[in-house]
């Protein structure tokens, strides 16, 4: 094994041209935003055909994604890469670390907007929207801040790329600047800056203020500073301030997001901008309090409560929901809360597990959520009710729904079956039996929610007359690229081992 | 020549707003006060760092020797201020060069450059002078030329709102003058030096205390301090368009400064918060004003005035720096004072840009108007989110010290309020954003981007409140050693 992984860690940064990890950490995150302006510059009018910026587009996704895979391979083999900047204010620089966590949550952002970016060409296009390379700018701007929330070493960096990343999307939920998207802006912006300002800030602050420092280090910092009714206070200003965690009651902004087009929601309110917010939750419970810490203090034990609530609660919503991007988008907020489970439990394996979940959930929701972006494009309807029989009409994406579900059910063979393994040990290891029945019921609960719309679609007859039979697939971009995440389900309960390991390392600075 | 350079700050744009009157030429008497205002940022830059490398600059005035002769006296702390009014005059002077429909009354330019360059020297003269009475009679010369200035706006409100500012700057003024003259007939003397080494005898008596008050409400009305602010919004909103640009970067800034100076170096920051406990009424009053100011601002229909309620609410964030009466709560409020001039006289500009192009200030005709003038209305964007304090920009700066300075003290309710009234900023800002950038235009009007002319000194300004978000030594770092300076005494 060892000798595998060595090998592996080898080619994994051996590949391409030479340079080094300080380098590799700035282009990295500059890549993206390079890309943006690349597009803004060579984006034209033209939103029908052929337009230079989708090629554009490509080369940034795949050059982003080939230097945060060539850092994997040092962060895999153990070092910790780090770049510092400048110091914005006496002892506090913008400065990027990567570790084992940061590692996983850049490969999820920075690899799956390869498939997103081809997928958008096709839905955008086939949508007819407008405003195309203002579209490819933000999302471009978003990965970038993204990759800086994963890299950054300090609470500051962090904090500044969080914002930067809220304000890069705005744009997207309000593409379609019509009243509803306006609205749905004002309320994702609200809760959004809302939190971050009031709650996490003032934590960072605090923070700040009684430790000296804002660094993340193994073993947490606060220890020592913060004790019982003050720890559990500046830990429910974190959690809550990261609205993008979207933990109940702060989860409404999420909904609303769904206005945006829909390779947005695939994305950045499936991937990059929710997991940056339980990532800056793993990373704040492992990094700043210290799993020990909280353990020790039993601290975080009400957060469990206010985790399976959420987790519980949203499937329930969600079962509610006809409008297929709700229905996604509450069990969105539900799967989040396995991973803000799996921070607040605060054993080994359930820190695995919330790793792990950030990967696997990422894999199916996407793909989900092109699945959905798909059938709106091929056959115009959002509603579930409207999408019996449409398994005859779109066969590919319908398959790729299924396989998707089960992941996100947790089922083998799929990647979710690992993530949930992992944060049902977990529970056990904290001998929270209470957790483990709210994982396996809203297990249930999710069969519940995402298989009918399957069985609908396959086995019921399609209320349409006019359909005369034939399959009429949306672009063949979008089928694709909702095949390949689909598959990467599959792929990733084979070989776990990678995304594995890295989890494992989580907590080694 | 180096060694006068104390005396050419003042003297330079006093003598220059006199030739303006001569020259009468509008262009000429234009380029005249632009290439004044820059001679007057390099000598402000110079005396910067001749104080960070020698200490404090004493001069005195036609050589006659304090306490008999004025001294101008200069240390961190005025050097700073200096550096915020040069600079700010420096890239307001120059908008808009080539294009004359500023609203600046035809055939009376040359009257308006002189009105300008004499507040221009008014305000430095405040901030430079070490002489008690100097300070009164700079006051009047900036109030004089700023109600001028004022009168001079397009809209015939602009009348009433110059008298209103007028009537409350003569009270103000007045005030100032009976807090000097109480404090020379307790001390017997005006030198500022003087004072402040003679005052702690007298603090007992009740004219010192009776003087603290006088002098604290003139400054108040200056500041625009809740309660005291009324004139301020209706000057602002009625002034030309570069003339509340440079009134509100600059005029509440020297205001601050004579505040701070009566407080930390004439009284003493021991006996004005120890034995007075000024904060214990500065405080609530810097609270309501933020909150008082930003809520009023959700609810204006004109784009100057919110902004000029948003003024009120960010002079909170100054006192409020102040009344903490710590290193990093006066570092704030000191950094604020840069940073607030910079996102302000960079917003302002940008409605002088829209008042250019579709001669309204109101926000309901600016409807959509970021499709028509994309780089105007983003600058407008990013002054605002500096308003609202998002990393990166210098308005997180600011709360960043004024939050660490709640906290260290203990203080936490003051710490919440203070982010939450960021919140409100979110509000009244992205309330006109979507206006701007959603709403479907008026007509079908061709309205034309603003002219580099103008686009160029917006962005140098928002610029900076990007760059110095992140660059932060030569403000907080700055500001850090001027609070250290003036708190040297204290804990």
């Amino acid at each position: 094994m060892d000798g595998w992984r060595s090998w592996f860690c080898g080619k994994l940064s051996s590949w391409g041209p030479p340079l080094t990890p300080d380098q590799l950490i700035a282009l990295s995150i500059l890549s993206p935003a390079v890309g943006a302006l690349a597009i803004a510059l060579i984006g034209r009018n033209n939103d029908a055909g052929y337009n230079p910026r989708d090629i554009v587009t490509v080369i940034a996704t795949l050059i982003t994604f080939g230097f945060v895979v060539k850092l994997a391979g040092p962060v895999v083999a153990g070092d910790r890469p780090e770049l510092s900047l400048f110091e914005v204010l006496p002892g506090l620089a913008i400065a990027f670390k990567i570790e084992p966590l940061g590692m996983l949550f850049a490969l999820v952002a920075s690899g799956l907007w390869i498939p997103t970016s081809i997928y958008s060409f096709g839905y955008m296009r086939g949508h007819h929207e407008r405003h195309q390379t203002r579209f490819f700018v933000c999302f471009a701007i978003a990965i970038s801040a993204a990759l800086g929330i994963a890299f950054a070493r300090n609470l500051l960096t962090l904090f500044l790329f969080y914002e930067l990343l809220t304000f890069s999307t705005y744009p997207l939920v309000t593409h379609a600047g019509s009243g509803k998207a306006v609205k749905a802006g004002r309320s994702y912006l609200g809760i959004l800056i809302f939190t971050s300002v009031s709650f996490l800030l003032l934590a960072i602050v605090w923070t700040w203020q009684t430790t000296g420092t804002l660094e993340f280090r193994p073993g947490g910092i606060v220890s020592g500073h913060f004790e019982s009714s003050r720890a559990i206070l500046l830990l429910a200003l974190f959690v809550f301030g990261t609205g993008k965690a979207a933990l109940m009651p702060f989860h409404r902004w999420l909904p609303a997001a769904m206005v945006a087009p829909t390779p947005v929601s695939a994305l950045l309110h499936a991937v990059a901008v929710v997991k940056a917010g339980v990532f800056t939750v793993l990373k704040i419970i492992v990094y700043v309090f210290g799993i020990e810490f909280l353990t020790d203090g039993n601290y975080a034990l009400w957060l469990c409560y206010v985790a399976g609530f959420t987790l519980i609660a949203a499937s329930l919503v969600a079962l509610t929901k006809d409008n297929l991007k709700a229905r996604l988008a509450y069990s969105t907020i539900s799967q989040l809360s396995y991973i803000v489970l799996g921070a607040a439990l605060a054993t080994k394996t359930s820190i695995v597990g919330g790793g792990m979940h950030i990967v696997m959930h990422a894999a199916g929701k996407i793909t989900l959520f092109f699945c959905a972006g798909a059938i709106m494009v091929a056959s115009h309807k959002t509603e579930i009710s409207d999408m019996k029989g449409i398994g005859r009409q779109m066969p590919f994406t319908m398959f790729a729904f299924f396989i998707a579900s089960l992941s996100i059910i947790g089922l083998p063979p799929l990647g979710g079956a690992w993530s949930k393994w992992y944060l049902i040990l977990g529970a056990l290891d904290a001998q929270q039996f209470l957790m483990v029945g709210v994982l396996i019921v809203s297990s249930l609960l999710n069969i519940a929610y995402l298989l009918p719309i399957v069985v609908n679609a396959f086995f019921f007859p399609t209320t349409e007359v006019e359909i005369g039979g034939g399959i009429k697939e949306a672009p063949i971009a979008c089928v694709a690229s909702l095949l390949v995440t689909a598959f990467s389900c599959l792929i990733l309960f084979l070989y776990p081992d990678f995304f594995l390991n890295l989890a494992q390392m989580i907590g080694e600075f | 020549m180096m060694e006068q350079l104390p005396a050419l700050q003042v003297v330079l744009p006093l003598f220059s707003a006199l030739l303006c009157l001569l020259i009468r030429n509008k262009t000429a008497s234009r380029l005249f006060s632009v290439a004044v205002s820059w001679g007057c940022l390099a000598i402000a830059l110079i005396l910067l760092r001749t104080v960070q490398e020698t200490g404090i600059i004493s001069y005195h005035f036609g050589g006659w020797f304090p306490p008999l002769g004025i001294e101008y006296r200069i240390d961190l702390l005025n050097a700073y201020v200096l550096i915020i009014v040069a600079m700010i005059s420096a890239v307001v002077l120059p908008f808009g060069v080539g294009h004359w429909g500023l609203s600046i009354p035809e055939g009376r330019e040359y009257l308006f450059f002189c009105a300008f360059l004499l507040c221009i020297s008014g305000l430095l003269g405040i901030t430079i002078t070490g002489d008690a009475f100097n300070v009164f009679v700079f006051l009047e010369i900036t109030s004089l030329s700023s109600y001028a200035l004022i009168a001079m706006g397009r809209n015939r409100r602009a009348l009433r709102a110059a008298f209103t500012y007028l009537v409350m700057g003569t009270v103000g003024g007045t005030f100032i003058l009976i807090g000097i003259g109480m404090m020379y007939l307790e001390t017997g003397t005006l030198n500022m030096v003087d004072i402040a080494n003679r005052l702690p005898l007298a603090y007992g008596s009740r004219t010192v205390l009776v003087a603290f008050a006088f002098l604290t409400v003139g400054v108040g009305i200056k500041l625009a301090v809740f309660p005291l602010h009324h004139w301020l919004p209706n000057a602002y909103s009625y002034a030309p368009a570069t003339v509340s640009a440079f009134l509100a970067a600059t005029a509440t800034k020297v205001s601050y400064y004579v505040l701070v100076r009566v407080i930390f170096t004439l009284f003493g920051a021991a006996y004005i918060f120890e034995t007075l406990r000024f904060h214990v009424l500065l405080i609530p009053l810097s609270l309501l004003a933020m909150f008082i100011g930003s809520t009023v601002a959700i609810y204006q229909t004109n784009i100057k005035r919110l902004l000029a309620y948003s003024s009120i609410s960010q002079i909170g964030y100054m006192t409020l720096g102040l009344s903490f009466a710590s290193i990093n709560g006066l570092t704030g409020g000191l950094v604020h004072l840069f940073n607030h001039a910079l996102m302000k006289g960079g917003l302002f500009l940008v409605l002088a840009s829209v008042m250019h192009s579709i001669a309204s200030n109101e926000i309901d005709d600016m409807r959509g108007l970021g499709r028509k003038m994309p780089f105007t209305m983003a600058a407008f964007v990013l002054g605002g989110l500096s308003l609202i304090g998002v990393p990166g920009t210098v308005g997180f700066i600011s709360k960043w010290y004024l939050v660490v300075a709640a906290l260290e003290k203990g203080w936490y309710p003051i710490a919440v309020l203070i982010l939450l009234s960021s919140f409100l900023a979110v509000i009244y800002i992205w309330r006109v954003v979507e206006i701007f950038f959603f709403r479907e235009p008026a007509a079908e009007k061709s309205i034309k981007e603003a002219p580099l002319s103008m686009l160029i000194p917006t962005w140098i300004l928002i610029g900076g409140t990007l760059f110095f978000g992140l660059q932060t030594e030569w403000t907080a770092g700055v500001a850090g050693s001027v609070a250290n300076f003036l708190l040297g005494g204290l804990p």
